[in-house]
């Protein structure tokens, strides 16, 4: 069982990791809209410009 | 849901006029649409290669405003007042946005990637859950005047919130919830999978090494746990206890403090017990709770923001050299305005020239428009619907009709009465109890052996950890929510469910509560050609008019009369198929059609010509559909109800007599409808107010407990603790009998904890209790109270079916 003297504080290790990545998607406004990016991808071409657009 | 197909406009889903026909061609087919803003915007929208709007919104496009001579937003390009309002991000120029009518995920694509082909624009998020958009413009690129065009054509109306973001604090808040959460969360994972081997050893043994370990570990989580999760809760406590008050923070704190401490204690000293799985399970699960309890709060929007939807931002200033378009704020008393059919009053003041009409309802109640002849006064926020009019401006800013309600509102703020919760209650006798409990083992303990004084107090303060206790509410409040959220009420503020299921009265506001808000016909008498016949004349002098009494004939088609001319307060005349007529008032008929013949009454709307009086109209104020069964089930449920209107005696006293309501009061002002509250409540009346207006907005901050229905004022929905989001005011029995459940669980979960605690208390005292039974009551007690609370969140009420849909399809624009 000494194994968990490393496995342990690897996955706490881990978890910071995971809230680290977490703490930076909050702070870059990931979580402020969780509606509209959702249908956004299904939209065919949103970077086109005016003139592209009429395919 | 798409459009309604066939039924109404393609754009906007209003109903369809029969002539003129406009039509676009969406993905190669033809779609109708009611009229050439709508035109203008679809085939925009096609245009610019944006038609996925129509395939993924969800609700339908607000109606465009018609085109005008003048540049509405053309004011914004002038720095002067463009400055103050821009912040700045590197070479760019940021503008935050309100933006009404922003109802869907689609909205907001559309509008992003509308701004997001402005010449010069950087950055376009707009957040539909908020309404709020946030540009960054390259400003020798394009101007503020471009973005805002932008959006208006696309139909929406964008209000400018200024360089300071109003929403910023939210969003901190917001984020800072989330952060805690997560850490909570990540830390209850790690700390449960631990606790887990460590019960397991605890009965089938363990390596003490291992044991001792596994508890350092725990002690490691949980203490960043405590600390940065849990900090809200010992500043709660501490704020209260300095107002020297025992709120729900108090235990909360001394739980999980002590728990904590306990627990650190008992590992640093390799015995004992440790709960550290409980301190961050109590942490998540309070944490969760307050952040639904937030974003409802959130989505209910503030006083601030309400107040900016109501007042026009620009007015059409008349100045020596012509008229020019001017940001309300810079308007001063003295100033004449001109304000158009369709606009509302940007200030308080006097008619100079011209006569028109007002819609006042959502600001006193009326449901009538109120005639306004020279001289007349107007007030901001009312919509000016016959005639363009100008108005010399008396009063802006903090002298306004408006700003005196919003005062009133602010006053009702903190004439509230504190509400005694339930869960208060129980927390400050129960705190004091087991701390005089504490004090009295651990005294009795030194008498008798001083050597497991430590021990034994500390065993009743960690098994009386008042988990339970302080679980009991936020659970069944949270699920209740929830329930009531599906069901489309929002929940603002969470004790207003304790107070709504001790509510005996109901006092509804009548113009756009029980009743639409907006005239029906009642009743139409003809002489001398057929009813279908004389409506559809009618119909066609009144399209196009921004009078209210124009709205009861959007579901009859008919073209327009050929020159329609509105003469205010008196009626229509106009040309169908080559004929005059007019439709008015008695006297304004009779210039044309001759002397009103015997047997037709003065009053009402009538129509002629000049071959003769043709139609006699009566309109009343509709009732919302649903609101008699309402009110016989709030009955039936022990509430008593009453109206308290601004409208008139004669209609109030119809919709009362209609809806079987006894008690009725007419021509109420807000302080008047305050005052009446405030003499209910002396009475012993425990007051439910229920309203939509902003005239409503102080009775609803005041009452203990308070609902607006979604489809009024958005100062209303500020103001009350509970919003109806649809409209409908067929979730107020449903929200009533969840209010009673959850009182009855909360109740249920106060007197079992109190139960496990009375029970365990005298037995750890005497020492008895073994740690693996005090962490397994600990835990049960807890999880006992979180399933009963979850009990509320089973199946609601089927909402009747049709009515939201209806309500969805065809919103009441809010002015």
């Amino acid at each position: 069982m000494t194994i968990i003297f490393i496995l342990i504080p690897l996955g706490l290790v881990l978890v910071g990791l995971a809230l680290w990545a977490f703490f930076w998607a909050v702070g870059d406004g990931q979580f402020d809209d969780l509606e509209s990016p959702g249908w956004a991808v299904l939209a065919d071409d949103p970077a086109a410009g005016p003139d592209e657009a009429r395919r | 849901m798409n459009a309604p197909a066939g039924a109404g406009c393609f754009h906007c889903g209003e109903p369809l006029p029969e002539l003129p026909r406009y039509a676009v061609s969406v993905d190669g087919r033809e779609r109708r649409v009611c009229c050439a803003g709508c035109r203008a915007a679809a085939e925009f929208i096609q245009g610019a290669g944006l038609g996925d709007y129509y395939r993924f919104r969800t609700a339908v496009a607000p109606r465009p405003q018609a085109a005008g001579g003048d540049d509405v937003w053309a004011t914004y390009d002038r720095p002067e007042v463009q400055a103050p309002l821009l912040g700045r991000d590197g070479d760019a120029a940021v503008v935050n946005l309100l933006v009404e009518d922003l109802r869907c995920a689609a909205c907001s694509w559309l509008i992003g990637a509308r701004l997001g082909r402005l010449p010069g624009v950087v950055r376009a998020s707009v957040n539909p859950a908020t309404a709020r958009a946030q540009v960054a413009f390259d400003p020798r690129q394009s101007g503020l005047a471009t973005v805002l065009r932008a959006i208006a054509a696309l139909g929406y109306r964008p209000h400018v919130l200024g360089a300071a973001d109003t929403l910023a604090v939210a969003t901190r808040e917001r984020r800072g919830a989330l952060k805690r959460l997560a850490v909570a969360g990540f830390g209850m994972m790690q700390v449960m999978m631990i606790a887990t081997a460590l019960y397991i050893g605890a009965v089938d043994g363990m390596d003490p090494v291992i044991r001792e370990y596994l508890r350092i570990i725990s002690l490691v989580v949980t203490a960043p746990v405590l600390v940065y999760a849990g900090r809200p809760f010992f500043a709660g406590a501490l704020a209260s206890l300095r107002a020297r008050h025992v709120g729900m923070d108090v235990p909360v704190a001394i739980g999980i403090g002590l728990a904590f401490a306990a627990s650190a204690w008992n590992t640093l000293r390799h015995v004992g017990d440790v709960y550290f799985d409980s301190v961050v399970m109590f942490i998540f699960l309070l944490l969760l709770g307050r952040y639904v309890e937030m974003l409802a709060r959130h989505r209910a929007g503030s006083t601030a923001e309400a107040l900016l939807r109501l007042v026009p931002a620009t007015a059409l200033r008349l100045a020596a050299g012509g008229r020019e378009r001017v940001p309300v704020a810079v308007l001063a008393a003295g100033d004449r305005v001109l304000v158009p059919v369709g606009e509302c009053f940007p200030a308080d003041g006097r008619v100079v020239a011209g006569a028109t009409e007002a819609d006042e309802a959502l600001l006193t109640g009326e449901s009538q428009p109120v005639a306004k002849a020279e001289g007349a006064r107007v007030i901001a926020g009312a919509l000016n619907c016959a005639s363009p009019v100008t108005v010399e401006i008396a009063a802006v800013g903090q002298s306004t009709v408006l700003a005196g309600i919003v005062r009133l509102l602010e006053r009702a703020q903190t004439e509230r009465p504190r509400i005694a919760r339930l869960a208060d209650r129980a927390a400050a006798w129960f705190v004091s109890r087991v701390l005089i409990g504490a004090a009295l083992v651990a005294a009795l303990w030194l008498v008798v052996d001083p050597a497991r004084a430590f021990e034994a107090t500390l065993a009743v303060l960690v098994v009386t950890c008042p988990c339970a206790l302080s679980l009991a509410t936020p659970t069944a409040i949270t699920a209740a929510t929830a329930t009531l959220a599906r069901a489309g009420l929002l929940v603002t503020r969470p004790d207003a469910l304790e107070e709504l299921a001790r509510a005996d009265t109901v006092l509804f506001d009548k113009t756009g509560t029980l009743s639409l808000g907006r005239p029906r016909l009642e009743q139409v008498s003809v002489r001398g050609l057929g009813r279908e016949q004389a409506l559809a004349i009618a119909a066609a002098l009144e399209r196009g008019s921004a009078h209210p009494l124009a709205q009861a004939f959007d579901a009859i088609a008919a073209a327009p009369a050929e020159d329609a001319a509105v003469f205010p307060g008196r009626g229509v005349e106009g040309s169908v198929a080559a004929v005059r007529y007019r439709i008015g008032t008695a006297e304004f008929v009779a210039e044309l059609a001759g002397p009103r013949p015997a047997g037709v009454a003065e009053a009402g709307v009538h129509l002629g010509s000049a071959a003769g009086w043709l139609a006699a109209l009566e309109f009343g104020d509709a009732l919302r559909p649903g609101a008699a069964e309402v009110v016989r089930e709030l009955e039936s449920l022990g509430l008593e109800p009453r109206i308290a209107s601004g409208d008139q005696a004669a209609a109030v006293g119809a919709a009362a007599g209609a809806l079987g309501i006894r008690r009725w009061q007419a021509r109420l002002l807000p302080a008047d409808k305050l005052a009446l509250l405030a003499r209910l409540r002396a009475g012993g009346a425990r007051v439910l107010a229920v309203g939509d207006g902003v005239n409503d907005a102080p009775t609803l901050r005041a009452a203990p407990v308070s609902l607006a229905l979604g489809t009024g004022s958005a100062l209303a929905q500020a103001s009350a603790d509970l919003v109806a989001l649809r409209g409908e005011l067929g979730t107020l029995p449903l929200a009533v009998r969840t209010a009673r459940r959850t009182t009855a669980i909360i109740r249920q979960n106060l007197v079992w904890s109190a139960g496990y605690n009375l029970v365990a208390l005298p037995v750890a005292a005497l020492g008895w209790v073994p740690p693996w039974l005090a962490a397994v009551g600990m835990s049960a007690s807890s999880l006992l109270v979180v399933l009963n609370a979850l009990r509320l969140a089973r199946r609601p009420r089927p909402a009747r079916p049709g009515g939201a849909r209806r309500a969805l399809a065809r919103p009441v624009a809010a002015t």
